[in-house]
């Protein structure tokens, strides 16, 4: 194959054709271009869906409570709906093998002190699973344990925000801050993937919170894992029976959504496995069609071309070239260029996608495109096998057209 | 040299065919110049590209120094075209984007020569038909006779055992046809059989051989007294 002969023969035709070179070139660039564009837009909108949702664990379930919405059993509408420990235990107990975490959550707007610092946070009363649920990574310390819970410990996790504001750079483990008047043991602080308003909250046990406001068995909002063994379908169906058990418990009429529903991220993962496989058939149909484009374009080119050579080939053969040193010339030419065109459209693509970044993230759902290489190398590859064939058919055709009526042609 | 009997050749057009070469027969000899006159279409080219295997015949036998042309594929015809031919054309035929000394250079790479072998060879022909100073020019920057000088190099630089000319002054002014007749003399008094057609008489007449065709058929066969002279 490496014969500098054929190559000079190869880059003299090329560049004294540079006008048919940079179109077959552009062509194949430009589909390139394209599909590399649009490859990585595609992506883009794919890793934000998945993104969206990740922050939170992907089988979380919650059961919320307000005020009823219907009339119910001569029960009156607007009547507030709480939620019990009673309740939370009959969870526990009803769906005990449809569940991996549980906890209770009690919403408190209290203001935290440390020395002179001081401000107002989001609390938190929760269960120990309540970390697996929001995903918490602990940095320092631990999170709250079931002996917390059991001996209703005064304790408390901060966000890593908290500490800073509070403690700047100083340790803030082991240290007393004072709740709402009352003091708490730091013993842990984390970080979690959301926003900063995720890092701005803490956490105390539930059982704590009830004993010291109220004295009382109340809870805002139960939160469950569901079983991740459990199938989409299987987990929504669950969800959706959960909701009519407790409806029906508490004698909330059987449709009324704003006195109490459960919130189901089985059903966001359905709609996102949805979109990604509408995604997925849409990037598909692009890809080809792109690719598609391309190979036509191609094609068209070289078919143009030999064509403008064939008298050409009819004096190289008149002064002695086999059709084979005619295909071969042809053949290469048509996937040197491929090949450089392909890559200079892939290599634009790719530092266009890297130029758009996450800057498309707010408005447009688009979240870091980009296109794996594997595939962008399959693309350049079906690209320079088909300038292979695009150069190969018409090649052999005109180098077996008798040279005499190859001569003839104009 | 060059061995025709009976030589038959027909053109199909649509689902008639037309008759072109109605059995020649023909012998040159190593080293002959010979011309070949006719009116238009009596079948002059047909024959040329024959003998020159740029085109097939259909019926009667054809030896090209001494070899039974027969059932020739491309590749073999251009082994045969490199190594024993050199064609030149009316209309020049040569490469509109390589210099002159690369089309002359040409069919050396065909040959498979190396690159520095071959400029400097080509070099020497084209200072053989007095062009040596033109070597870096394209063909457009070439007067018509400074172009067939060209071919005539190209056509001469694998030291070709027969030279085919197809009205190689056809599109030349007298004093440029007398240049080219002077080179083909030269290249046939080196020994190089010549095979030239002609329209003109006085380029016929400084040829050694004038066959005359007609209607697909040789009338006459004759040696002229350019011939004689020698
Ligand atoms: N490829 C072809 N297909 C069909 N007919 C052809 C073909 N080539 C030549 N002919 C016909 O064959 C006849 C002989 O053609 P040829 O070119 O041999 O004539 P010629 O003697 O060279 O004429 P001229 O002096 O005009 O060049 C003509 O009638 C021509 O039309
Ligand atoms: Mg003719």
């Amino acid at each position: 194959m490496f014969d500098l002969d054929r190559w000079r023969e190869i880059f003299q035709s090329i560049n004294k054709n540079r006008l048919r070179s940079v179109m077959s070139g552009f062509t194949v660039a430009f589909a390139i271009l394209l599909f590399t564009l649009l490859f990585g837009i595609a992506n883009g909108l794919g890793n934000f869906f998945k993104g969206a949702f990740s922050d939170d664990a992907q089988n979380s379930m919650f059961v919320r409570v307000w005020k009823t919405s219907k009339p119910y059993k001569g029960l009156q509408t607007g009547r507030r709906v709480q939620l019990k420990n009673a309740d939370y235990n009959f969870v526990a107990d009803e769906y005990e093998n449809k569940i991996q975490y549980q906890s209770a959550r009690i919403y408190k707007n209290f203001s935290i002190k440390y020395k002179s610092e001081a401000s107002t946070y989001n609390i938190r009363a929760v269960n120990p699973d309540h970390q697996f649920l929001e995903k918490t990574i602990i940095n320092e310390g631990r999170y709250l344990n079931e002996r917390d819970l059991k001996e209703k410990s005064k304790v408390i996790v901060i966000g890593r925000l908290i500490k800073k504001d509070l403690f700047g750079e100083k340790p803030a483990l082991n240290k007393r801050v004072n709740v709402n008047g009352s003091s708490f043991l730091v013993i842990g602080v984390f970080s979690d993937d959301g926003n900063d308003n995720e890092e701005r909250i803490a956490y105390i046990p539930v059982t704590t919170s009830q004993m010291m406001y109220g004295n009382n068995d109340y809870i805002s909002q139960i939160n469950l894992g569901y079983n991740p063994e459990l199938s989409t379908d299987a987990a929504i169906a669950f969800g959706n029976k959960m909701e009519r058990d407790l409806r029906k418990r508490m004698g909330i009429h059987p449709d009324d959504q704003s006195a109490l529903s459960v919130r189901n991220m089985a059903e966001a993962n359905k709609f996102i496995s949805t979109v990604s496989l509408a995604l997925l058939f849409i990037i598909g149909f692009i890809g080809s069609g792109t690719l598609i484009a391309g190979i036509i374009g191609i094609s068209n080119i070289m078919i143009f071309v030999i064509k403008e050579r064939t008298k050409e080939f009819g004096i190289r053969k008149a002064l002695g070239a086999k059709p084979s040193s005619i295909v071969g010339m042809v053949v290469q030419e048509s996937v040197l260029i491929t090949t450089i065109a392909g890559y200079a459209g892939l290599t634009l693509g790719i530092y266009i996608l890297s130029l758009i970044g996450n800057s498309l993230e707010e408005d447009y759902f688009i979240k870091d495109p980009s296109v794996s290489s594997g595939i962008v190398i399959g693309a350049t590859v079906i690209l320079i096998l088909s300038g292979l064939i695009a150069g190969y058919v018409p090649a052999k055709r005109a180098a077996n057209i008798k040279p005499i009526v190859a001569l003839r042609a104009d | 040299m060059i061995r025709i009997e009976k030589l038959h050749k027909s053109y199909p057009i649509g689902k008639d065919s037309l008759h072109v070469l109605k059995g020649i027969d023909l012998h040159i000899k190593e080293g002959e110049f010979v011309s070949i006159m006719g009116s238009s279409g009596s079948g002059k080219s047909t024959l040329l590209n024959i003998v020159g295997l740029l085109d097939i015949h259909d019926e009667g036998d054809y030896y090209l120094n001494g070899q039974l042309i027969k059932d020739m594929n491309e590749k073999k015809a251009a082994l045969l075209r490199n190594k024993f031919l050199g064609f030149i054309f009316q209309s020049f035929n040569l490469i509109s984007y390589k210099t002159a000394l690369e089309n002359v250079a040409l069919p050396l790479y065909y040959k498979g020569m190396n690159r520095k072998d071959r400029l400097k060879i080509a070099l020497d022909y084209l200072e053989k038909v007095g062009l040596k100073d033109w070597a870096n020019h394209l063909p457009n920057e070439l007067s018509g006779g400074q172009k067939q000088r060209v071919a005539i190099a190209r056509a001469l630089v694998t030291k070709p055992k027969v030279v085919l000319a197809d009205e190689p002054t056809g599109a030349l002014d007298s004093t440029t046809t007398d240049n080219v007749m002077d080179l083909l003399k030269d290249i046939n008094d080196e020994g190089m059989t010549v095979f030239v057609i002609t329209h003109e008489e006085e380029v016929a007449e400084q040829t050694k051989r004038i066959v005359r065709l007609k209607d697909g058929l040789i009338i006459s066969d004759e040696l002229t007294k350019a011939s004689k002279a020698v």
